[in-house]
């Protein structure tokens, strides 16, 4: 690992100033940032700790919904009563990732700046990865992609982003407020990570000295819920994961908001099944079909086609959850 | 420990000639080189931290990227928090920070500046074992013993945490702390049985 030095700023001023040097990181839970430098994935000068300045943490009511401080840790934003009363999918999605001991470390504004979990970004020695050497290619689209993307890939990136919080947020259409030295911008979360056709190399539209600062979410989903099928009962990253919202009528659907995850560099939100699912009785065959028509535009690798009926079936079990919510 | 304890230390000094410095290149950028200066001035190469660890204070020069892991084995000889994967997996380094159970490997030092720390050497209370040490004897929930150190913090974390309703709430949240020997039913057994004791 690269020495850097360490500045640790009192104030969010102080922070932007900071984290807009050169060659500079920003830390907040840092349980990304060091295995990355391990790595070698970045090899910065200079690391702002964010994690002290005032102001951004904790969980507060808004009218018709609620703020959630960039530094408040996962399992706090998690457990916190507004959360798990109002948002249970947003609530779920978090318990469901990492470790009890990372997410006392992770933050809610860090979360989505995971980067991806492709053993090619990942491994120790060169291989060819785009989002690792711009231009060198991508060794998943023709080697081991059993977990990678079915929705939005290009030959120059077929990966997956990782986060589950950011599921049940692109579901709830909440929005990443952020800060920096030529003011702030409101980021929704389905729009927040690039996918490869816009830019193979990046990883999110953050720009360099930009904070995350906070996350808007707007009225109440208590018909909610999140799916994550895994390898493993706990502490694994998702296969594919399903995040649910609705508004009901009886056992009328008024209103679906379906969001999978790792399927795609982003959340995909499905927008087809939403459009469809409007005005269907639950449990009737039309919720089926209003699903698959979601999938029109999934593309399978060579290894994965599996996640195209994985994906399908989860989507369809989460809303049966979300409707039980 | 009054060796570990200075009335102004030198971050004190340095931060405050700094924070001065960069008021001053954040109010008025007349010179872009001097701003971009100053602002460099914040950043430390040696940087002094303060962490309470098992009840002492200690003063510590620190490289900001050495982990709070590396220094409590190789500076403080507190070799009980293990080094397994060194990469938030294996929870084998799991410690309390601020009461709080957290991957050591992932923390670095110098960020636990101010912090409180509690390791498996600080469990026990002097010959008396601490009621979670006493319960993994009782239960057998170890083999080997590379990992114990860690569940056992860990443990003491999902206890105070109140996530020991049941056997299978124990196993979810004590799932961040890999046992090789795969003594899953055993240690899960003693959070049991020491979440009882503590109620």
């Amino acid at each position: 690992m690269r020495d850097f030095s360490y500045a640790r700023p009192t104030s969010r001023a102080e922070a932007i100033a900071l984290a807009g040097m050169p060659d500079t990181m920003v830390l907040a839970g840092g349980t990304e940032f060091l295995n990355w430098a391990r790595i070698g994935i970045v090899e910065p000068a200079r690391i702002v700790d964010i994690s002290r300045i005032p102001g951004i943490e904790g969980v507060e009511a808004l009218a018709g919904g609620v703020r959630i401080g960039a530094l408040t840790k996962l399992n706090d934003a998690a457990q916190h009563p507004l959360i798990r009363a109002s948002y249970p999918v947003l609530s779920e999605a978090i318990l469901k990732s990492a470790s009890a001991q990372i997410r006392n470390l992770a933050t809610v504004g860090g979360n989505p700046l995971q980067r991806v979990r492709c053993p090619y970004f990942r491994a120790d020695e060169p291989t060819p990865c785009n989002k690792r050497v711009p231009g060198s290619g991508c060794a998943a689209l023709h080697g081991f992609n059993e977990k990678h993307a079915i929705f939005g890939w290009t030959k120059d990136c077929v990966a997956v982003h990782p986060a589950d919080p950011l599921v049940a947020l692109a579901a709830l259409d909440a929005v990443f407020t952020t800060d920096g030295k030529d003011g702030g911008r409101r980021i929704p979360a389905r729009s927040f990570n690039t996918l490869p056709g816009e830019d193979a190399t990046a990883h999110s539209v953050l720009r360099h000295g930009e904070l995350i600062v906070g996350i808007e979410i707007g009225g109440a989903a208590p018909k909610s819920a999140y799916l994550k099928i895994r390898e493993r009962e706990s502490y694994e990253f998702a296969t594919v994961s399903a995040a649910v919202a609705l508004d009901l009528d009886g056992e009328v659907i008024r209103r679906a908001r379906v969001a999978l995850g790792s399927v795609a560099m982003r959340p995909w939100r499905l927008a087809e099944t939403e459009r469809r699912l409007a005005g269907q009785r639950l449990g009737s065959p039309a919720i089926g079909a209003a699903v698959d028509a979601g999938f029109a535009d999934a593309l399978p690798l060579s290894s994965n086609a599996y996640k195209i009926k994985l994906a399908r079936n989860a989507a369809l079990r989460t809303i049966e959850l979300a409707a039980r919510a | 420990m009054s060796e570990h304890q200075t009335a102004v230390s030198r971050r004190d000094v340095i931060r405050r000639g700094a924070m001065v410095a960069a008021g001053v290149a954040i109010v008025a950028p007349t010179d872009a080189g001097d701003a971009s200066e100053s602002l460099s001035k914040r950043f430390e190469t040696l940087a002094t931290a303060h962490i309470e660890i098992n009840g002492v204070d200690h003063r510590l020069e620190l490289q900001p990227r050495v982990t709070l892991l590396d220094t409590l084995r190789e500076r403080l000889n507190l070799t009980g928090t293990k080094k397994g994967c060194n990469r938030g997996e294996c929870g084998a380094c799991t410690v309390l920070l601020d009461g709080r159970r957290v991957n050591a490997c992932l923390v670095l030092a110098v960020a636990a500046d101010g912090r409180k720390v509690t390791t498996i050497e600080g469990l026990a209370d002097g010959p008396h074992l601490h009621p979670v040490q006493q319960a993994f004897i009782d239960h057998d929930a170890f083999q080997c013993g590379f990992c114990t150190c860690g569940q056992i913090m860990s443990a003491v974390g999902c206890i105070a945490e109140g996530h020991t309703g049941s056997n299978a709430e124990i196993r979810e949240w004590m799932s961040g702390n890999i046992c090789r020997c795969s003594a899953y039913p055993q240690i899960s057994a003693a959070v049991e049985a020491a979440a009882r004791e503590r109620v």
